[in-house]
C-alpha cells in the first residue's frame, strides 16, 4: 500500500499514528532519504498525526511523491474537521500549548521538515502539510 | 494492547523497548514501573532504546516523567543505547530530556548506576 505513489491514511485511534509512522517510514526508504532525515519526518508524522487525532477529533494522512527540477520528495498532509485553531501565529510559537502536550507539536515539526505549511480556521478543521526533498 | 516486560537484576530494573509503541503502551509502561519500584525497592532503572528508530515528544515526556517518579521513589533512572539520528531530532524537535541521565551503552550504564548507588549509600 506504501508503495504507491500517493493514498490516504485514516487517522481515527493510537493504532492509526503508529500505522502512519510504518507508512511514512517505507516511503521514506523507498525515496532513499538519509536516515536522519527519515527519523525526522517520521518524528514529524508521529506528532502531526497525534495532533490530528486529540486536537482536530480524527481526521486522514494523504501523501504524494513529488519530483520537481530533477528532486524526489514526499509531501505528507494531515487534515481534520474539528475545531480548527484560533490564533494560528500563537499555535506556532515556540512553548505553546493547548494543555495537553508540551507545545512542541507545530513549531517542533516545522523544525523537522523542508517545507510547512498549514492552515486553520474556528469551525473549519485543519490542514498541515510537511515536505521533505532529498 | 501490549505491556513492556520489566526486568529485575539485583538492584535495578531492566526495560527493553523494543516495539513501536502505542501511547497507552507508554503511559502503562510509566505505572507498572512506579509501581515495581515501589515494590521491590529498587534503586536502578535502565531504560534500553537501542531498538528504537524515532522517538517523539510523547515517548520523550514519558522518560523525562518516568526519570521524575523514580527519583521520588528514590531509584535513578539511566536511558540507554539512543540512536544518533533520534538524539538529533530529538534536539531538532525541542526536546533536551531535562533531568534524565543517559548512557551510550548498557555498560556504561549499569556502571552510572553503581555509582549512583554508592553514592546514595555514602548519604550524599
Amino acid at each position: 500500500m506504501a508503495t504507491e505513489p500517493s493514498g490516504t491514511l485514516p487517522i481515527a485511534s493510537e493504532q492509526h499514528i503508529v500505522a502512519t509512522r510504518q507508512t511514512v517510514r517505507l516511503l521514506c526508504q523507498e525515496l532513499k532519504l538519509s536516515l536522519v532525515d527519515q527519523t525526522k519526518m517520521i518524528t514529524a508524522a508521529s506528532e502531526l498525526s497525534r495532533n490530528t487525532l486529540i486536537h482536530g477529533g480524527g481526521g486522514w494522512m494523504r501523501w504524494e511523491t513529488l519530483e520537481a527540477n530533477g528532486r524526489r520528495g514526499l509531501r505528507l498532509h494531515f487534515e481534520d474537521e474539528g475545531p480548527g485553531i484560533p490564533d494560528l501565529k500563537l499555535a506556532l510559537t515556540d512553548g505553546w500549548t493547548s494543555g495537553s502536550g508540551m507545545g512542541l507539536g507545530l513549531p517542533g515539526s516545522k523544525r523537522l521538515v523542508n517545507e510547512f505549511n498549514v492552515d486553520s480556521a474556528p469551525g473549519e478543521g485543519t490542514r498541515v502539510s510537511i515536505t521533505k526533498w532529498k | 494492547m501490549d505491556r513492556i516486560p520489566i526486568l529485575r537484576m539485583g538492584d535495578t530494573l531492566l526495560v527493553t523497548i523494543q516495539v513501536d509503541m502505542q501511547d497507552q503502551t507508554a503511559l502503562a509502561l510509566q505505572d507498572d514501573l512506579a509501581n515495581r519500584i515501589a515494590k521491590t525497592g529498587a534503586s536502578g532503572v535502565m531504560i534500553d532504546i537501542s531498538a528504537l528508530e524515532i522517538v517523539d515528544s510523547f515517548v520523550g515526556r514519558m522518560l523525562t516523567s518516568i526519570s521524575g517518579i523514580a527519583r521520588i521513589l528514590s531509584a535513578t533512572t539511566v536511558v540507554v543505547g539512543m540512536q544518533p539520528a533520534v538524539a538529533i531530532t530529538l534536539v531538532e524537535l525541542g526536546l533536551s530530556l531535562e533531568g534524565v541521565r543517559t548512557a551510550l551503552n548498557v555498560e556504561r550504564g549499569m556502571e552510572l548506576l553503581r555509582r549512583a548507588r554508592e553514592e546514595q549509600s555514602l548519604g550524599h
